[in-house]
């Protein structure tokens, strides 16, 4: 007895405490992958860890519980699927010297066209890019996200910065003439 | 404040961490700033951009099936399921028709659980009643074990959970489906969890299963021959911990 799965494995509960996130857990493998189906291989078997891991959830937050398995099974497949090269790590230290700047071009940035964000997302290190997901389309504090993805908080805020002076150089040029509200 | 100071608390700004001292240097120095202000409505600028619903990627129909169906292959392992012959196939699912078409007419009267469900939460209002909460009082699990002792026909495994914040606090003796049953009495916080445990004879045991009822939450398994019904007014998050929690410590 006293087995370290979980009691809840099998019936209604994973289903009404995990699944409502599929979304997210899908959204975030989405942006990581690139593209629809390596991001449906990456859910479903995340979906199915997190089914195995229940038992360890401690029911704080199913969405971030979610998220980090997501994320770390991106990384796994990641690992096996791609060249090295693009797996790289980031030099954080670099990062930060630069965010600190004052940026010298002053754009005047509208709310860009939905096509164009999604290049300019897609255009960025795999590591910023979730940064942005996490953060501006999932709403989690810094602390979250630094629990979540397993990275220090002063990394979180310069991967972020950096993220978004990247993002606001690409689409400076390509704002919806007249802008929105 | 100056520029070089105010630069990197716009993100902060922008993301709701900055403190109310920061805010309101930050919105004077905008004040007197117009490159300042001007990153400071980029910076929005681009919050609302990256949160348009168009870049919100929804989990296609198809993977939430897939998903749904490799959870219930998960669910129930029978390991010889696929060795069956198709003519014991044929046979179970000929015999599953005439259950089904027996069980559309005997089941619509309440099911068995949903009948104990309800008996459980009218159980756990009474003993919220003055008075009624507990027969024996006490803390130490070892005192609360044998205390059920000649009282019902079985030893119900007591456990203590004051290290995860759900201590015992007592228990009772009560009569439930037409049976006297144990009752231990946890608490968390202010709220009061019965936890209803007798025996049965199903070697099976069966996963939890949560249903609210009258603003309560009930969670109902089965292990080891015994049957466990914890109900309380606690959200369903806490009381899935607690019964994790239950699951998973030992008992004395």
């Amino acid at each position: 007895m006293a087995s370290r799965t979980s009691i809840f494995m099998a019936n209604g509960l994973f289903e009404q405490t995990v699944l409502p996130h599929l979304d997210a857990a899908y959204n975030l493998a989405r942006w990581l992958a690139g593209n629809d189906h390596d991001a449906q291989d990456v859910t479903q078997e995340a979906s199915l860890r997190a089914f195995k891991f229940f038992g360890s959830f401690r029911g704080e937050n199913p969405r971030a519980w979610l998220l980090t398995i997501v994320r770390n099974t991106f990384y796994n497949w990641l690992k096996k699927n791609r060249p090295p090269e693009i797996a790289g790590e980031l030099d954080d230290e670099a990062l930060m010297v630069e965010d600190v700047s004052v940026n010298a071009e002053a754009v005047n940035l509208r709310v860009a066209d939905a096509s164009a964000v999604q290049r300019a997302i897609a255009e960025l290190p795999v590591e910023f890019r979730e940064m942005i997901v996490l953060r501006e389309m999932e709403g989690f504090s810094y602390k979250e996200i630094a629990d979540l993805s397993d990275v220090p908080i002063g990394t979180v805020m310069s991967r972020l910065a950096r993220a978004r002076k990247q993002l606001q150089k690409r689409l400076a040029g390509e704002f919806k003439p007249g802008g929105q509200k | 404040m100056n520029c070089q100071q105010a630069r990197p608390l716009i993100d902060f700004y922008a993301d709701g961490e900055l403190d109310a001292d920061g805010i309101l240097e930050l919105e004077k120095h905008f004040h007197d700033c117009p490159a300042c202000a001007l990153e400071w409505r980029n910076a929005q600028a681009l919050k609302k951009s990256l949160k348009q619903d168009a870049l919100y990627f929804t989990a296609p129909a198809e993977l939430r099936r897939a998903i749904k169906t490799e959870l219930h292959s998960q669910v129930k392992p029978r390991e010889n399921f696929w060795n069956w012959n198709w003519l014991t196939a044929a046979t179970t699912s000929f015999a599953t028709v005439c259950l089904a078409l027996v069980l559309t007419v005997t089941l619509t009267r309440p099911s068995a659980d949903q009948r104990l469900t309800q008996e459980i939460a009218s159980s756990h209002i009474r003993s919220l009643m003055p008075g009624h909460l507990l027969d024996v009082v006490s803390t130490d699990q070892h005192t609360v074990k044998p205390w059920f002792n000649g009282k019902v026909d079985f030893s119900p495994p007591v456990k203590d959970l004051k290290a995860q914040e759900f201590p015992l606090i007592g228990g009772r003796l009560d009569y439930i489906g037409g049976r006297s049953v144990a009752a231990l009495v946890f608490q968390h916080r202010k709220h009061v969890i019965n936890l209803f445990i007798w025996p049965v004879n199903g070697k099976d045991s069966k996963p939890a299963s949560l249903t609210p009822i009258q603003g309560y939450n009930v969670i109902h398994w089965s292990e080891a021959n015994m049957t466990f019904w914890a109900v309380s007014d606690l959200n369903e998050k806490e009381l899935m911990e607690f019964v994790q929690d239950y699951h998973t410590t030992n008992p004395l």
